[in-house]
């Protein structure tokens, strides 16, 4: 435990409770709201906070591992972006509207 | 000698194969030529096997190759030898070349002239399979085999849909017989380890006599030849199975198949002896069925239905003869039975074929002088039958109810009745048929002829043989057994002792003297009533009484219409019930149940990606909330 960061001074609680916020956050925005655009970063909000909680549990333990880990998932989450992004743009040019309740044409 | 009797049986084989598959395109007359001629050089084969063989001669056991092995029995495809089966073999080829000569002549006008010969060739194969195999499991080959054949030819003129359904009806009345038999089989093969013959025969002395094991193992064999012989109750199919051509009529239904039955106990004397419950079974069987068959015959008007009641009969005489014990006496009258009973059915093709297919003896009369062999060969039939004195019948029939009164007296006084009743109706069908005034259309009697040679042959042939068959076996009284050569002959199979009851000296010649006194009388009173008295066969409406009864067969269609076919009816409407009621509502059910679960399922896949997730969040929140609880 010696030489530990600042980042210790903030007990893991805190840390935990914060992601747990911004994961719901997310969930609630990708259920409840209708914009392509605004869902896609709702979805970016969850995927990061759990990015955060990685970084922290790492740092707690003294494991670098995670922290690495939590880059290549940045980078795996620009590219997911890059396509998500791509399909919207797409979505847009064909209907005019990034509205997703009208992109039902899969109903049973 | 393997060669020789692998010859034997594959002669047929080979004539079978080429005429099934070549015969559409070949010319009658080869065809029909061929299909005689290996059954011929089979019967001359077998007659040099006969020659050399003697009553002391051991059992040849030709293995072929090894079948299957089973839990520690092994089962070999072999045949077996001895004066059993040459004797068979001799009867079986021997007639059944004569009858294939006979029927080149008989179907020549027929369209399935090729067809015929095939399945008769294949018919001599089966039935050389069942008398040749050397255990349980190939005679039931050749005895599948004799069924199968039976029914192709019963239902030969398959357009016609009654002799379809009398097909049918002797292939299921078979069936039901052969379930006994291969029910014993199993119990043989269980008991004893093994079904060759010769091994049962050995282990068969480990049965106590009369345990119940061996009566259900004799009985279910017997029930088998129940079946192929005709006897009461499993005995109405061979009436119907006239419906074939004439030839095979002689060949199947009297000669050799279903005295195929006689074969198999004669062959199982070994567990028989043990049995003297089922022994008595079967005389009880036998005498019941020839004393029925019999009445029945009395008042027939078809001349091959005639036939085929005595037939039926004559197998109960033999059954009686078995049931006593006197297993020689029982294939004495199996061979002389096979001599003038192919020769009556001959004769009788030979007039239906001058009659222009005219069964019905009400619409014949008179023929004596336009069919002359016919007539003769025919008569000399009739008196072998009835018990003219020493034609082969009487000798045969003789020995058998002379057995009979040793066994019981009043054993005796039913079969007694049963041979004047033979008599009656076979002189009642001579004269109806020969005698008196020609009743037919004008039509026929310009075609009436003679059959030509290939026919007239088998019969003069057949006729010799009726009239001396019997001198092989005179009764023991004449040259104290010198001359009981087929006693001697056959003494060797019998693997226990079987005591007959002695008959004193004198009171076998007064029973002799009665049947032949009987014989006279009975011959005189029915020449009487139809050629003095010309007296007339009634239209079958007329009859009235017993005689009703007679013609009718005493309902026993009709009973068992009335019981079993209904009974099985019944079955068959109450399982179309079950399936269509219950199977198919729950098999639909299923198929309804899964349209309608899906079309609920449905509405969940809406489209909107929300639910999708809501639904998916909620699982995961349930899940962890579970989790938590469980911790």
């Amino acid at each position: 435990m010696e030489g530990n960061s600042f980042i210790q001074v903030v007990p893991l609680e805190y840390f935990i409770i914060l992601c747990s916020v911004l994961f719901c956050l997310g969930v609630l925005g990708v259920l409840v709201r209708k914009n392509a655009i605004i869902i896609l970063g709702c979805v970016e909000l969850m995927l990061n906070s759990v990015n955060l909680l990685l970084a922290a549990f790492s740092s707690y333990k003294g494991d670098g591992n995670g922290q690495i880990l939590v880059f290549f998932i940045m980078v795996v989450a620009a590219a997911e972006v890059a396509v998500g992004l791509a399909i919207i743009a797409m979505m847009y040019r064909n209907t005019k509207s990034v509205d997703i309740s009208i992109f039902n044409k899969l109903r049973g | 000698m393997e060669n020789l009797v692998y010859a034997i049986i594959l002669l047929p084989l080979l004539g079978f194969l080429i005429n099934g598959l070549f015969g559409k395109n070949l010319p009658k007359m080869v065809v029909g030529t061929l299909a005689t001629l290996v059954v011929f050089v089979s019967f001359c084969i077998t007659v040099s096997l006969f020659l050399k063989f003697d009553a002391e001669s051991q059992p040849v056991i030709v293995r072929a190759f090894e079948w299957f092995r089973i839990s520690g029995i092994q089962i070999n495809f072999g045949f077996q030898i001895d004066q059993l089966s040459l004797m068979m073999m001799m009867i079986i080829t021997g007639i059944g070349s004569l009858i294939h000569l006979y029927s080149i002549g008989y179907m020549s006008h027929d369209k399935g002239f090729y067809k015929f010969f095939t399945y008769l060739n294949l018919f001599i194969f089966s039935m050389l399979l069942l008398v040749m195999g050397s255990n349980y499991l190939i005679l039931f080959i050749g005895w599948e085999g004799v069924g199968l054949c039976s029914y192709l030819l019963i239902g030969f003129w398959y357009t016609n849909k009654e002799y379809g359904a009398a097909a049918r009806k002797a292939f299921i009345m078979n069936r039901i017989g052969d379930l006994g038999m291969i029910i014993g089989i199993f119990m043989i093969a269980s008991q004893t380890n093994a079904v060759d013959f010769l091994s049962v025969a050995e282990n068969s002395s480990k049965f106590a006599l009369d345990s119940p094991i061996i009566i259900f193992i004799t009985g279910s064999l017997f029930i088998g030849a129940m079946g192929k012989s005709a006897q009461i109750p499993l005995f109405t199919w061979l009436p119907d199975a006239m419906a074939g051509p004439t030839p095979v009529s002689a060949l199947i239904h009297a000669a050799t198949m279903v005295t195929a039955g006689i074969y198999l106990v004669v062959r199982s004397n070994f567990l028989f002896s043990l049995a003297p419950t089922t022994m008595d079974g079967i005389l009880f069987i036998g005498l019941l069925t020839a004393l029925v068959a019999a009445f029945i015959g009395l008042r027939q008007n078809d001349i091959k239905k005639v036939l085929a009641y005595s037939t039926v009969s004559q197998l109960g005489f033999m059954f009686v003869a078995v049931g006593i014990g006197a297993y020689t006496t029982a294939m004495f009258h199996l061979m002389t039975h096979a001599f003038f009973k192919a020769l009556l059915f001959l004769g009788s093709g030979s007039v239906i074929h001058a009659m222009s297919d005219e069964q019905d003896m009400r619409l014949m009369g008179g023929l004596k002088k336009k069919i002359p062999i016919t007539h003769i060969t025919f008569l000399i039939g009739t008196l072998a039958i009835s018990g003219f004195p020493f034609l082969s019948g009487m000798i045969s029939k003789d020995e058998i109810l002379t057995n009979a009164y040793g066994k019981n007296p009043i054993i005796w006084v039913i079969l007694f009745a049963i041979a004047a009743m033979t008599a009656i109706y076979m002189f009642r069908a001579y004269y109806l048929t020969f005698h008196g005034e020609f009743r037919g259309t004008a039509e026929q009697e310009k075609h009436l002829h003679e059959s030509p040679k290939t026919m007239t042959i088998p019969l003069i042939i057949l006729a010799g043989l009726s009239v001396v068959g019997g001198f092989i076996n005179l009764p023991h009284f004449i040259g104290h057994g010198n001359y009981s050569k087929l006693a001697h002959w056959l003494e060797s199979i019998y693997v226990y002792d079987v005591e007959l009851p002695e008959v004193a000296f004198g009171t076998e010649m007064i029973l002799l003297g009665l049947t032949v006194l009987m014989f006279f009388v009975v011959w005189f009173i029915v020449k009487n009533i139809y050629v003095t008295k010309k007296k007339m066969a009634l239209p079958d409406e007329k009859y009235s009484g017993w005689e009703r009864l007679s013609n009718k067969k005493l309902f026993l269609d009709e009973l068992y219409n009335a019981t079993f076919v209904r009974f099985i009816e019944g079955l068959g409407v109450g399982g179309n019930m079950f399936d269509k009621g219950i199977l198919n509502k729950f098999s639909d059910f299923i198929g309804i149940g899964a349209e309608d679960s899906g079309r609920a399922a449905k509405r969940l896949q809406n489209g909107n990606v929300e639910n999708y997730v809501l639904i998916m969040s909620l699982a995961i929140g349930i899940i962890l909330i579970v989790n938590f609880i469980l911790q």
